[in-house]
């Protein structure tokens, strides 16, 4: 058998290949080659065959064949044996692998062995890639050598006693009679392997740390060793540009650190050398900027006095107008971690953090951003803003969905003034629209809604907006939703804040039917447009038809969703359209929601999260809710949540504290102006739209049919008919319509409807269709109740009337007990 | 520090060391997504980034690029320090050190890299001690 080739000749020719298959011909005879030479027991050419195998596992290919032949170089006695035996055992065997326990015996005896140099290839493996059960019995090993004289084997059982507790933290202890004098050597591989080992201690145990503090004093000897480093003249066998041993200089740093944080006494023993170190390191070289870098940290983390402190910012600031970009990169990142801390230092460097906004380097412009952020405050939230609008034009893609996020953040806590604040969302939406997150949505749309006086302004912007551009989803979805709710206001030119332009209906309805036809948009903004669409049949007056001819055509779209929605609309127009402009009313002013859940659709009373009585006061005009909220105090705050008002329109105040005296025990709701169920809250993915309530109950179908109507009232003049559907699916609701007449020769004005039902039940009343009744039953005003009776008790009610006719105030009570069985049972 | 990677500008491995126990496969993915990264990195861009919950602190020398992933509380500054006396042990050693010379004698790079690095720490930081060891071991290789 020829000789195994030689590993520069095997290197030598599969550098020749051309190609990945030719290498892969040449790797494959070669390690059939070696591996009949392993057969072969070959102790000769072991060493030579496995380098081979290391370089071709290094090519990528497979090597594991080779595992067992490691042991046996390291078992062998020549050092050349041992050497490449040792590497094949770091490069192949890894803790995962069964036989890497079979090392452990050859370790114990090569920490023992007579040649320092095996001795430190056995350290130096096991310091590697030790595992758990190998560190725990060779534990006792290191141990001892960490205590022997030979600088050489010190410092790197100090290193593998390091990974020894990294991976079994229980053996820290038996170390720690060897860290005794450690600090007293002069050599600075020991002193280094030293300070990192009382570093690994100290972070893992309260109690070591305690013990160094105190017992042994480790500050003051730290102190000492790193005050000889800074003074002492030039060493050139650790001279690196002028800094004698910047290594270690760091790694003391980097232990005071640990040994100063929480302990007063300990920094101010640190304070004197800090301070020494931050001013008179050269700062030319990388390696000087090193060493105030941890510095800095450590000034920053420790209890040190505000001189101190102000002195860190500085260099840190100064680290900022560095050239070099790792500089900049290094003092931007610890800038981020002091500036909740040190707020007002670091606000002085602000300028110069924006500047870095304009860097080239991504890391660097992430972490600009970042600290910019935090460093707005309400003095400065024009101008950062000014910066951050103009970052977000120009930077890349991957920092667009979290600068808009940030600004949104940031334009919420601190916007000087509402249109300022309207502005830069809509700067936000122009500029970034398709990577604003989608909870965004709306956030923007409340904050919008709440923003009474700039309605006409904002629908304008946003309609504007999307003219020319209807493909940023976000910033559509917003805008089909102020169109929907003011369009009136842009076609009538109401807009204050800057030149009204001239819309025709026709023209907004143009803009959201393109919305809806395009292959950019997608269903749920489809959806947003079709909403849009239908709420201004009410808002607009020429234009009905159309819009009645657009909803019936979605209503045999293949969108389920968009179907849906077309077909609930087109019953609106059909079957319910007295209901139709109280559905479609102006949306009221909302409750900040905190959090953004979907939508409950709750069947007792189709609203979500009971937050009314917290956070915003409610809007003017809500004596009804302030009243209703009196109700629930009194009522011990039970699960009736009293119906949101709407903006304040012409109707009575309510009665509703007096109902509570006349009524007694029964539960009640106040909803004299009652809102329709408008609470429910914007929804993540849908808008907030009255009708989403009423859809959860199927109304207009799955209806049980031929439930009696019965007259409830009928008295001077005044008839109220009680009209009943029940939904197959649900049946502890039943939903009546009353219908009020007035046969009388004058008409009956601020007519409100009021009820209230027994304990058992949940009531819900919706908007009625009007407040007058019209005389000689020319007309009826609508008005739609929802009870919810899960125990299917008979249904009872009280209603109170209240309207005026004839120039005096009517007001009356009654009882309605003639409920038909198939109402509620 | 976690590893420790070498590799040219096509994208070859010149050395891989490992202070983390990570099965073959991980490895190989780790590899060839950092490679990858760093790659595509511009010459003007600063030395560090940020990679999965690392820090990788590179630096090219010539034709081989060094990669260091290291920790939170790490200094990335004196890394790039570690790097650059790692390359002045190696050209000290083979004599203005080229990346053939890490091609040829890649196990001659790692010893002198064990003689330097411990457990991904560093155990001496004088130059001359680190290649008087290296030479004294050499001595005792048998052939």
């Amino acid at each position: 058998m020829p000789a195994p080739i030689r590993l520069r000749e095997l290197i030598r020719t599969i550098r020749t290949a051309r190609t990945q298959a030719e290498e892969r011909e040449m790797i494959q005879k070669e390690c059939a080659a070696i591996r009949s030479s392993f057969r072969e027991e070959d102790n000769t050419y072991r060493c030579r065959n496995v380098a081979k195998l290391l370089y071709m596992h290094m090519l990528g290919y497979p090597a594991h064949f080779g595992q067992l032949e490691c042991l046996k170089l390291i078992a062998s006695q020549k050092f050349t044996d041992k050497r490449i035996g040792y590497l094949g055992a770091m490069l192949l065997l890894d803790e995962r692998q069964d036989v890497h326990l079979l090392m452990t015996n050859c370790i114990k005896n090569d920490l023992n062995h007579s040649t320092q140099f095996v001795q430190g290839l056995a350290l130096c493996t096991l310091g590697c890639m030790g595992s758990s059960e190998m560190c725990r019995d060779l534990a006792g090993e290191v141990e001892k050598l960490l205590k022997t004289s030979n600088s050489y084997l010190r410092k790197k059982a100090a290193l593998c006693a390091v990974h020894v507790i990294r991976k079994v933290p229980e053996l820290m202890e038996m170390f720690l009679p060897a860290t005794k004098n450690l600090l007293n050597e002069k050599n600075h591989g020991v002193l280094h392997t030293s300070v990192v080992l009382l570093t690994e201690m100290c972070e893992r145990s309260p109690d070591m740390l305690a013990h160094f503090r105190k017992n042994e004093k480790l500050v003051p000897q730290l102190v000492r060793i790193l005050k000889n480093l800074i003074m002492s003249g030039y060493s050139p066998e650790h001279d690196v540009s002028g800094i004698s041993d910047p290594f270690l200089q760091v790694r003391i740093l980097r232990l005071l650190r640990i040994l100063g944080r929480n302990d007063d006494d300990s920094s101010e023993a640190m304070n004197d050398i800090l301070a020494q170190v931050a001013t008179n390191t050269e700062t030319s070289k990388n390696v000087g900027n090193a060493i105030l870098y941890e510095t800095v940290l450590t000034i920053m983390d420790i209890k040190s006095e505000s001189g101190l402190r102000v002195l860190a910012i500085n260099i840190l600031g100064r680290f900022l107008l560095n050239n070099d970009k790792n500089i900049r990169y290094v003092a931007l990142t610890s800038l981020l971690k002091t500036v909740q801390t040190d707020h007002n230092a670091v606000q002085r460097h602000r300028s110069t953090i924006v500047d870095c906004l304009k860097d080239l380097d991504v890391s660097i412009k992430r972490r600009a951003m970042e600290l910019s952020f935090a460093l707005v405050n309400g003095n400065n939230v024009r101008g950062m803003m000014k910066e951050l609008l103009y970052f977000l034009d120009s930077c890349e893609p991957e920092f667009k969905a979290d600068c808009a996020s940030g600004i949104f953040l940031a334009a919420e806590k601190y916007a000087p003034s509402k249109r300022w604040h309207i502005d830069t969302i809509m700067r936000v939406l122009t500029t970034a629209g398709s990577y604003v997150r989608d909870d965004a949505v709306p956030n923007l749309i409340q904050l919008i809604t709440n923003s009474v006086e700039m309605h006409a302004y904002t629908v304008q912007r946003l309609y504007k907006a999307i003219l020319g551009d209807y493909s940023q989803q976000p910033l559509v979805q917003v805008a089909a939703w102020c169109i929907g709710e003011y369009g009136d206001l842009l076609v009538s030119g109401q807009c204050e804040e800057e030149e009204p332009i001239q819309v025709t209906e026709d023209e907004v309805l143009d803009i959201l039917e393109s919305v809806l036809i395009s292959n950019m948009s997608t269903s749920v903004t489809r959806g947003y447009a079709l909403t849009a669409i239908m709420k201004l049949s009410t808002r607009f007056t020429c234009t009905v038809n159309r819009i009645k001819k657009v909803v019936s055509i979605y209503g045999s779209s293949i969108d389920v969703e968009l179907q849906q929605r077309a077909v609930e609309y087109n019953a609106l127009f059909k079957k319910y359209d007295h209901m139709r402009s109280a559905l479609l009313e102006r949306m009221p002013v909302m409750e900040k929601m905190t959090t953004n859940g979907p939508t409950e659709i709750v069947q007792t009373n189709g609203e979500t999260e009971p937050a009314p009585l917290e956070t915003k006061p409610p809007p003017s005009g809500s004596q009804p809710a302030s009243q209703a909220n009196d109700l629930l105090d009194l009522l011990g705050g039970n699960d009736i949540t009293p119906v949101i008002p709407t903006a304040p329109t012409s109707k009575p105040a309510s009665a509703g504290g007096e109902l509570l005296d006349l009524l007694g025990d029964i539960n009640l709701t106040g909803a004299p102006a009652a809102a329709p169920p408008t609470a429910s809250v914007p929804q993540i993915s849908q808008p907030p739209f009255l009708l989403d309530g009423l859809s959860s109950q199927p109304l207009f179908n799955d209806i049980t049919a031929g439930i009696p109507s019965i007259t409830a009232y009928s008295k001077n003049g005044l008839k109220i008919e009680f009209t009943f559907e029940r939904s197959n699916t649900n049946p502890s609701v039943t939903v009546i319509t009353i219908q009020a007449s007035n046969s009388t020769e004058l008409d009956m004005t601020d007519f409100v409807f009021q009820a209230a039902v027994p304990k058992t039940f949940q009531l819900q009343l919706l908007s009625p269709s009007s407040s007058i009744v019209p005389a000689f039953n020319t007309g009826t005003i609508t008005q739609v109740i929802k009870v919810l009776n899960p125990q299917k008790q008979q249904l009872r009610m009280r209603i109170k009337l209240t309207y005026n006719h004839k120039g005096s105030a009517m007001q009356d009570l009654a009882e309605v007990n003639n409920f038909p069985p198939q109402s509620w049972q | 520090m976690q590893f420790m990677l070498l590799f040219s500008r096509q994208g070859k491995l010149r050395l891989q060391k490992w202070y983390v126990p990570l099965s073959d496969k991980e490895k190989k993915k780790i590899t060839r997504e950092l490679v990858q990264t760093v790659l595509a990195r511009k010459p003007k861009m600063c030395s560090f980034l940020e990679w999965r919950d690392l820090k990788i602190v590179y630096k090219r020398y010539a034709s081989l690029y060094f990669c260091c992933a290291i920790e939170d509380q790490d200094n990335e500054l004196i890394t790039l320090e570690i790097i650059h006396r790692y390359v002045e042990l190696l050209d000290k050693y083979f004599g203005s050190v080229c990346e053939l010379d890490i091609i040829f004698n890649f196990e001659k790079a790692y010893f002198i890299l064990d003689e330097f690095l411990l457990g991904g720490e560093v155990q001496e930081t004088s130059k001359k001690n680190v290649l008087k060891a290296i030479e004294q071991a050499d001595l005792l290789q048998e052939c």
